[in-house]
């Protein structure tokens, strides 16, 4: 449903997108996933039809986003990363807006963003400016929707959203694959990726690994340790010191550790060297890796290039 | 222990709508304490009275020693602020942003270039000094507007979801800040989304419709709801 082919974007000095390639297919949930500036935005602005490609083409249903930008507008929902309806229009008056600029009504779509738009129900007179951040974007989910259209291009829709709001729109997302959307969305929360059916990696402008987050984290090359005692700022200052370390960083409660020698159990060694350096209740554990040990990894990658 | 902050019963309705709803909770000197709740729960509200920018319908605290009520200015010119939606100038080198809110604080000059000199070593920074805000990549920009915010040594500083939208590495930078502001004695007040960021804290409050319905170390908390993870106990608090 949505192809990307070589696409390539210059501004000025900056490569903000060189030879991205990848489609994503009816039904399915792709999560674009990288570090500020890796080229996300761009991308769904090109997808979006409001930002030209110097090189390369993107094409929906196989309609080119250069050319045949029109008949891409009337089959794309576009939520853009900052909230983007009108503040002093009320709940009711942006998807009426929406809906018209789209040449069909509410009515005749009402039965398809229900389940969406029911929580928004109680608000319909409410100025959009004066709803919660979790209404805010489940509005505009709901005004992306209002055409039925066949690809969703989602940039960041959970920033600055609750942690309930959050899982309940992802759970929409699931919901709307089953009508054959395609979906495209862009995140910085690890969590939601792993709720994709792919992810791609995007830095510097190139995408580099494209697979299921179960691929993904199954190719985790390190063992991972979960690490804890009773001061985390102590600990924090103290793992750099560990002579064969790979990578230390905070995980929740715990520090996640890596050692540089592959298949080794560090768990009695660092104990002892953080008992040695006056720590107690020492707690070292082999764990299970996450998508975002996989995005620390592949950071730490790209920063010793 | 000192509390930075001591607030009793504080309440503010506006009109018929209660949006903090007599809330009492304290926080003690150099504590990293997580100020959680859902979307619309009654953080900012909350957060305005305590920085002094909105007047409480009723009740009592004090930040930083001062009333609330009385002495907003005071309280002001004692706390640090930064959230994602306004930290720093865009159009103003980062030297001029320092310069800027040092000398809202009332530093003297001589003060404010030692300051940034040490700054700007700290961060490995120097080369960008003159540079615009805007020209600066997001995950900088937001260490930036946390260390202007400590510039001028707040006894406290309240931090608005100050990682909103940024990725996972990033984040885990600023949380080296964050550490390291409040081994230094500075109280760091901070509201968040991520769940995993909240396991970071000492502890942590959640706000439900206004009030306060737990408060306890992140720890304490799992234990209470038989969680793993802050993200359950979270939604567990919060669907009642």
């Amino acid at each position: 449903m949505i192809a990307v082919t070589n696409i390539s974007k210059r501004y000025g000095a900056v490569q903000a997108l060189s030879d991205v390639r990848f489609s994503v297919d009816r039904g399915e949930l792709f999560g674009l996933i990288g570090p500020d500036g890796a080229g996300k935005t761009s991308l769904l602005r090109i997808l979006a039809t409001l930002l030209l490609p110097d090189a390369g083409e993107a094409t929906i249903d196989g309609l080119n986003t250069v050319a045949d930008y029109r008949a891409v507008r009337r089959r794309i929902g576009y939520m853009p990363g900052r909230f983007s309806l009108y503040r002093d229009l009320t709940v009711e008056e942006n998807l009426r807006f929406f809906a018209s600029i789209f040449g069909t009504t509410v009515r005749e779509n009402e039965a398809f963003i229900r389940p969406i738009f029911a929580p928004l129900e109680p608000f319909r007179r409410r100025r959009a400016g004066a709803l919660s951040g979790g209404m805010k974007q489940k509005l505009a989910l709901s005004c992306a929707l209002i055409h039925r259209p066949d690809a969703l291009l989602l940039d960041e829709p959970t920033t600055g959203v609750d942690a309930l709001s959050r899982k309940e729109f992802w759970e929409m997302l699931h919901e709307l694959k089953q009508h054959g959307i395609a979906i495209l969305v862009s995140t910085p929360y690890m969590d939601e990726a792993s709720r994709c059916d792919r992810v791609a990696l995007i830095r510097r402008g190139q995408t580099g690994q494209i697979d299921t987050p179960q691929q993904v984290v199954a190719q985790f090359p390190h063992r991972l340790f979960a690490v804890r005692t009773d001061n985390a700022y102590r600990l924090a200052c103290d793992l750099p010191s560990w002579p064969t370390l790979h990578a230390a960083y905070p995980f929740g409660a715990c520090f996640h550790v890596i050692d540089r020698r592959p298949h080794i159990d560090i768990s009695a060694e660092l104990t002892a060297f953080l008992h040695q350096r006056g720590h107690s209740a020492v707690e070292c554990l082999p764990a299970t890796p996450t998508m975002e040990d996989c995005f620390m990894e592949w950071m730490k990658r790209d920063e010793s290039e | 222990m000192m509390n930075v902050i001591e607030t009793h019963e504080l309440h503010k309705a506006f009109g018929s709508f209660t949006a903090v709803d007599r809330i009492s909770f304290a926080v003690a000197q150099g504590e990293i304490f997580g100020f959680l709740g859902a979307n619309g729960a009654g953080k900012t509200t909350a957060i305005r009275m305590l920085c002094g920018l909105l007047k409480p319908t009723s009740g009592a605290a004090t930040v930083a020693g001062c009333n609330v009520f009385t002495q907003p200015e005071q309280i002001k010119r004692r706390i640090g602020y930064m959230s994602q939606r306004f930290s720093l100038y865009e159009d103003l080198t980062v030297a001029e942003n320092m310069a800027f809110y040092g000398g809202i604080y009332g530093l003297r000059r001589r003060e404010v270039r030692r300051r940034a000199d040490e700054l700007c070593r700290r961060l490995d920074f120097g080369h960008a000094r003159h540079t615009l805000i805007r020209d600066i990549p997001p995950g900088w920009r937001q260490k930036l507007a946390f260390l202007t915010a400590i510039f001028h040594h707040p006894t406290i500083v309240f931090l608005d979801e100050p990682t909103g939208g940024v990725d996972p590495l990033t984040r885990r930078q600023f949380w080296t800040l964050i550490y390291e502001a409040a081994h230094e004695g500075i109280t760091v007040f901070v509201t968040t989304h991520y769940m995993d960021e909240a396991e970071y804290c000492d502890r942590l409050s959640i706000m439900v419709d206004g009030r306060i319905v737990a408060i306890d170390p992140p720890e304490t908390l799992k234990k209470r709801y038989h969680a793993d993870s802050m993200n359950e106990v979270f939604l567990r608090v919060v669907n009642g």
